[in-house]
């Protein structure tokens, strides 16, 4: 699989002290001046929090922008869901952060695979994310003084999460959502929903446009810009179930990944502890319950295997509260892959709880024990709700049940210090990059990125790639747009005419369990050999077998999934081929040969401390493997222990 | 678990806006009480593709209450039975086997059918878009805890901003008003320090732009509440009412 090849990637990142590097990399960036920036239009994809502060910031700026969703507005990008919240270095609570100590947690949760310098970037940053968001009006919580209120999670000891109830996420989208809105009424964002990415425009080794299809009339367009800024989310429906929205998808990346941009890290995948269990065959997605829950929630499981009694009738000398035991220091909060795996640990050697056996027990008898039900209430009150819509359990009276499930991607478009990918005029902001969280990435910081990249990175970034290059004007005429819109659109119309016997959801379905099977929490070499060969095969059943009613000329949901899954058919096949060449264990990434003795993840900083950039070479050619190694210099390498 | 459901389901089926729509009666067995009600639309679906018939048309996306993608009438509630609840969280154990369940459209001249149980709900965006936000550049915002807000103002300004945008306000009003999703947003802002410098000049555009789509007026039925799945109150309308006099008063300023 790997090639030996020249290394081409040049990860730019400033001299000089950690700390200094980007007041050194802004003074650096050339500026575009205030009257020229009208002269340039940017094309966003994606209205994420990454993708919608990216357009309002770089819309504030003057710069003419155009902002792409595929769902009916942009206020339904899957930043939606986020609930826990979001992290900040302000150190109100007094209890011992700093900047410094955001960057260190932040590596080495991340387990020692990301860049040094832009997590120190990220957490530098953090404080005036919530500035920002404060003052565009962003409900966070509150202290009875007024002040801002601040809880733990998962992963960390100090309290520097900012959150707004359950719905965090919302909240901050919403925010992104009006600054953008108020960008589109100054007439500097033009915002266009309901229209996918199906290709990028190359011309002259720079990104230039992109080809869309119109989910309404299923019309194929062409838009030309000056940059292409990617805001389209991870790959985690790769597995079918996932806690992604069904909608989540990797295929903008992928058709870029196609067009020269290297795919880093594909294999680090985040599985979250605290999701509702799957409750049988047709359950299409799966759903998170914020790990805040372990902020007051026990997690354990019965001593003896099998154990038959109902919850309440364990008494506690029968239960083992297995975060607890293994992890005194951190226990129930210990980060995400630690906790996922511990919890696979115990439903394989039996001691599962629920229907299936495929769940934990996630108690809060105690906490309600301690502060009354109604401080529960408030803290995680619309969680409570939904579990119980969920599940008909209330678990205000039984411990809720939980399974980890895959939530979040690492992996993503390799990019630079100024998150431009190996495509110039190619810029990739949130969970699309590679950058910020190595192998594992810690509660509450996906928000924070996506935000830093869109409101306070790309801003200063997108100046030099415009003030530095001689861009020649383009428009759709250029013959390089209509040959991309003709592959675009041949490739809908092929899958469209295949009329097979083969379901869409069913190969996805297919795909899934197989990922989730032997490339999932942990991976071994020969469940990854067959990985790729079950692949292949699921790929050509999909070419010769798939069946899609109607036509491409109309709304037709089910085309625009065979799409996005004739993708991931592609990308599967990378993301085993990059976990079974990192032969080591390190965050989301869990090999089984490589554990310590106690079966912690066992790193190989010797020969694995780098990113793995895959550079496409052809259909069916196996992608070329580029290295960027990771020096450690503020914060020397060591192994993570959360005991 | 308890046995599965066979239910009968009456369907709107609309190809496109140009073209009438009409009721199609759909038999569906095996289902499953813990099934959501999207699963089980996912299960007619799958049957009707291996048929090679089309399948149902509806938005969705997160599937688990936040995004709001998700509505559709459900023997004539917007979202079906359960209260505070979006469509996709509704599960089938609240049905019994042998029902027949009515699936439409958000019906509104102001949302459009797109297909099926799909409509267009773009004149929300253009009402954010006429003042639903506070306008401040990235970079310039004080810090953070220079902003006092009493907890009770920060608890009451989320109440109104939990809104999901979903329509289900508008689909279950008989004038089709859009008054419990603008005064949402009106309220969350006004409520909040952060947006006072603009709150006279954000609910008089917001309203003009709520009007000019098509939106009825609203004559406190109140079952814009009883259908909000995301639980915003009535009285944001009322608060809405007392920021648009004030406005209308002060000159819009």
């Amino acid at each position: 699989m790997i090639q030996a090849s020249g290394n081409r990637l040049d990860s730019n990142i400033p001299d000089g002290p950690v700390a200094e590097k980007w007041d050194r990399r802004r003074f650096e960036l050339k500026l575009v001046n205030a009257a020229n920036k009208r002269k340039y239009t940017i094309i966003v994809v994606g209205t994420g929090l990454a993708g919608a502060s990216a357009a309002a910031s770089l819309g504030e700026l003057g710069y003419n922008v155009l902002s792409f969703c595929l769902q009916d507005s942009p206020r339904r990008a899957h930043s939606i869901a986020a609930q826990g919240g979001i992290n900040a270095a302000k150190n109100y609570p007094n209890d011992g952060d700093s900047i410094w100590r955001l960057f260190y947690d932040t590596v080495k949760g991340g387990d020692f695979r990301s860049r040094e310098a832009n997590v120190y970037r990220l957490a530098q940053i953090s404080n005036l994310i919530i500035d920002h968001c404060v003052a565009l009006g962003v409900p966070f919580a509150r202290e009875y003084g007024g002040t801002l209120a601040n809880r733990s999670f998962g992963g960390a000891q100090v309290s520097r999460t900012f959150y707004a109830r359950g719905q965090t996420g919302q909240q901050l989208l919403l925010g992104a959502y009006g600054a953008m809105l108020r960008q589109v009424s100054a007439g500097k964002v033009k915002q266009i929903p309901r229209k996918e990415m199906l290709d990028l425009v190359v011309i002259d080794g720079v990104a230039r446009g992109i080809v869309t299809r119109d989910l309404v009339t299923g019309k194929f367009e062409a838009f030309a810009g000056d940059a292409v800024v990617l805001c389209t989310g991870g790959y985690g429906n790769v597995f079918y179930l996932s806690t992604n929205a069904k909608s989540c998808n990797v295929t903008a990346s992928w058709r870029c990944h196609k067009r020269g941009a290297y795919f880093a890290n594909p294999c680090f995948t985040q599985i979250h502890p605290t999701c509702i269990p799957a409750s049988g065959t047709h359950q299409s997605k799966l759903t998170l319950m914020s790990e805040s829950l372990r902020n007051d929630g026990r997690v354990w499981v019965p001593k003896q295997q099998h154990d038959p009694r109902p919850p309440h009738e364990i008494p506690d000398a029968d239960r083992d509260y297995f975060l607890e035991r293994r992890y005194p220091t951190f226990g129930n909060l210990v980060p995400r892959d630690v906790a996922s795996r511990a919890v696979k640990e115990r439903c394989d050697a039996g001691f599962g709880v629920g229907s299936t056996g495929y769940a934990v027990y996630l108690d809060f008898r105690e906490a309600i024990a301690r502060d009354g039900v109604d401080t529960i209430r408030d803290k995680y009150g619309n969680l409570f709700q939904m579990y119980d819509k969920i599940t008909a359990e209330d678990p205000y009276k039984t411990p809720m049940r939980i399974y980890p499930a895959i939530h979040y991607t690492m992996g993503g478009l390799w990019v630079n210090y100024d998150l431009e990918s190996t495509i110039p005029g190619l810029f990739v902001l949130g969970e699309a990059n590679f950058s910020d969280h190595g192998a594992n990435r810690l509660g509450a910081s996906a928000l924070m990125q996506g935000l830093a990249d869109g409101y306070f990175i790309i801003p200063y970034t997108m100046g030099q790639h415009l003030a530095t290059r001689k861009l020649a004007k383009v428009s759709t005429d250029h013959p390089a747009f209509a040959q991309t819109l003709a592959d675009a659109k041949a490739r809908v119309e092929q899958i469209a005419s295949i009329n097979g016997r083969r379901t869409v959801d069913s190969i996805h379905r297919e795909l899934g369990k197989e990922m989730w099977n032997r490339c999932g929490m942990s991976r071994d070499e020969a469940g990854l050999k067959a990985t790729i060969e079950r692949v292949r095969q699921l790929r050509e059943e999909f070419w010769h077998d798939v069946k899609v009613p109607g036509t491409g000329e109309s709304f037709n949901q089910n085309l625009e999934h065979a799409g996005r899954v004739a993708d991931f058919l592609e990308f599967a096949e990378l993301l085993a081929a990059d976990a079974l060449h990192r032969k080591e264990s390190c965050g989301g990434h869990f090999r089984e040969e490589y554990q310590t003795p106690d079966h912690e993840a066992l790193r190989d900083d010797e020969n694995f401390c780098y990113v793995a950039a895959w550079e496409f070479q052809g259909a069916d050619k196996p992608e070329a493997l580029h290295k960027e190694p990771l020096a450690f210099e503020a914060i020397p390498l060591a192994s993570r222990s959360y005991k | 678990m308890a046995g599965t459901l066979s239910l009968t389901l009456k369907i709107w089926r609309q190809p496109n806006a140009q073209t009438r729509g009409h009721f199609e009666t759909y038999q569906v067995d095996d289902v499953s009480p813990d099934m959501s009600f999207l699963e089980m639309l996912d299960v007619l679906n799958e049957r009707l593709i291996r048929d090679g018939r089309e399948p149902v048309a509806f938005d969705h996306d997160c599937r688990e209450g936040i995004c709001g993608a998700c509505g559709m009438m459900i023997n004539g509630q917007a979202h079906g039975p359960d209260a505070e609840t979006t469509t996709c969280q509704l599960h089938m154990r609240r049905f019994r086997s042998g029902d027949t369940i009515v699936i439409e459209p958000w019906r509104a001249k102001a949302f459009p059918v797109v297909r099926d149980l799909v409509v267009d709900r773009s004149a929300f965006d253009r009402i954010m878009t006429a003042g639903g936000y506070i306008s401040v550049n990235t970079g310039s915002a004080p810090e953070a805890n220079s902003i006092l807000v009493p907890k009770d103002e920060s608890e009451l300004a989320m109440n109104a901003a939990a809104c999901i945008g979903c329509g289900a306000c508008v689909a279950a009003c008989k004038n089709a008003s859009a008054m419990l999703f603008v005064s949402a947003k009106v309220s969350h802002l006004a409520l909040l320090p952060q947006g006072d410098p603009e709150r006279r000049r954000r609910v008089v555009s917001m309203i003009a732009q709520m009007d000019q789509e098509g939106f009825g007026g609203c004559t406190v039925t109140e079952e814009c509440e009883a259908a909000c799945p995301a639980g915003i109150s009535v009285s944001n309308i009322a608060r809405l009412n007392r920021e648009y006099l004030k406005s209308a008063l002060g000159g819009g300023k």
